[in-house]
């Protein structure tokens, strides 16, 4: 078996997917951290499907869907994307070999259930997390660069293929990505401002109540409502809620840390000092939404002194803080 | 967040690892700090894994009994619920449902069967009996 090791400058993220693209991007002499790629994809938002249920409990995010992220920089960027499906495993196995051999480092989507790095714990059914593989050692196993992790990790071929390869919702069919870096200057000015104004705009909701703003003040409304519930699926449902916004790499707060770190380093770049004021503002509202984190979570381990009222008002402070940023924001980008 | 508040309350669930965390240094500008777990997140952690080694448990009581058949035991141990595998096996969630219960399950094709063997990566003796831990 030949070594194929690929030069890749492997950095820890918080979140896969924009770790993903900002290592890809830095590898190849292109610097971008990965709360840049995140802001400038707008991938900020916040989602409370009711309808939608995992594991029993509704889907709740505080991101915009797998793959936003990585479509919305390319074409901000001006990069070639040149990602592939596969009906078979084995071709899909073989072209990753293949782009390896020509020196190239490749993104994949996975499952993170089928991959055996991951601690106990952390495995779940969630088939859209990314990595890059950047070679192969000489027994056969992959060497990959998964970005929530430290440092590298080596995966078998086998785990690798059944990873990639795993049926079900949001099911990856093998999916493999190579980016090339752009080859003229990028101006990132115009770039920030409209995703930031992207952002604002999205933050009001739509016209139904299940995005931003407006899902924030109807899941507030759902945590009262569960006053009529078994105190054990209240726990629960508070439990849901904690864990997709701390627990699932996020950065924090539910990516308004992540976000409020590309604001902070726009407002560097731009030397604007407005913009670096809305990023402060920002991490006093991500401090709120780990208050609410707090107070849920004592809730649900019984402290007497605090209802489910108070949750809920908890996480109404938060929306109301995030219409003032949305002002902010939306001012700030005109 | 500031950089010194970043919790190091060593969750159990991150088995060791860290993970990384943005905060604010003193003049608020930010930087990613590597964090061993917020006791707050371990804890829904914990709640949900426990919640799942109790329906884990129940089903292999009931499978011992004689109540239901692997699938339904397979089902919580691979951590899916009926609609990821649903979407997983291509199957209905009635169908699914159908084949939890014993006497469906011992008429089952070997072509259904083998759906299963894929999607829990199962060789089809392990499907029949399972091994139990622990």
């Amino acid at each position: 078996m030949t070594l194929i090791e690929n030069s890749i400058i492997h950095q820890q993220s918080s979140h896969c997917e924009s770790g993903v693209m900002a290592n890809m991007l830095n590898s190849q002499g292109f610097n971008l951290s990965e709360s840049m790629v995140f802001g400038l994809s707008s991938a900020l938002t916040f989602v409370y499907l009711p309808m939608v249920k995992v594991g029993g409990l509704p889907l709740i995010a505080y991101r915009m869907p797998p793959k936003t992220i990585i479509s919305s920089v390319c074409k901000k960027l001006g990069l070639r994307l040149h990602s592939q499906k596969f009906s078979n495993a084995d071709d899909g196995m073989k072209a990753l070999d293949q782009a390896l051999s020509e020196g190239k480092l490749v993104g994949l989507q996975t499952s993170v259930y089928w991959l055996p790095y991951f601690p106990e714990d952390m495995r779940f059914q969630f088939n859209a997390h990314n990595l890059t593989v950047y070679g192969k050692n000489d027994q056969g196993d992959y060497l990959i660069s998964d970005p929530v992790f430290e440092d590298v990790v080596t995966c078998t071929a086998d785990d690798l293929k059944r990873a990639r390869f795993a049926k079900g919702v949001l099911a990856a069919k093998g999916l493999m990505y190579v980016i090339d870096i752009p080859t003229s200057e990028v101006d990132l000015e115009p770039l920030i401002r409209s995703s930031i104004k992207k952002t604002a705009k999205m933050m009001s909701g739509l016209i139904l109540p299940f995005f931003g703003n407006k899902g924030i003040r109807f899941l507030a409304k759902k945590i009262k409502s569960l006053e009529s519930k078994p105190k054990k699926d209240a726990a629960l449902f508070l439990g849901n809620i904690v864990r997709m916004q701390e627990e699932i790499g996020t950065g924090g707060a539910g990516f308004r840390f992540m976000f409020a770190s590309f604001l902070d380093e726009s407002s560097q770049l731009l030397n604007d000092n407005a913009l670096f004021e809305i990023a402060q503002y920002t991490t006093e509202i991500g401090d709120l939404w780990r208050e609410f984190a707090m107070k849920a979570v004592l809730f649900c381990k019984n402290r007497k002194n605090v209802s489910l009222d108070d949750v809920a008002k908890s996480l109404d402070v938060c929306a109301d803080h995030e219409a003032i940023l949305r002002a902010k924001l939306l001012q700030w980008s005109k | 967040m500031k950089k010194d508040q970043v919790p190091q309350d060593h969750c159990k669930s991150y088995d060791g690892h860290k993970k990384l965390m943005y905060a604010v240094d003193d003049q608020g500008h930010y930087q990613g700090v590597s964090s061993s777990g917020w006791e707050v997140e371990g804890f829904a952690t914990e709640m949900a894994v426990q919640e799942l080694d109790n329906k884990v448990n129940e089903m292999k009581q009931a499978f011992l009994a004689g109540e239901v058949s692997p699938i339904a035991y397979y089902l919580p141990f691979f951590r899916f619920d009926l609609m990821s595998l649903a979407h997983a096996t291509g199957f209905f969630q009635w169908q699914i449902k159908r084949h939890m219960k014993m006497d469906i399950f011992v008429k089952l094709s070997p072509k259904k069967l083998d759906i299963y063997c894929e999607v829990f990566n199962l060789s089809l003796q392990e499907l029949k009996k399972p091994v139990f831990k622990k």
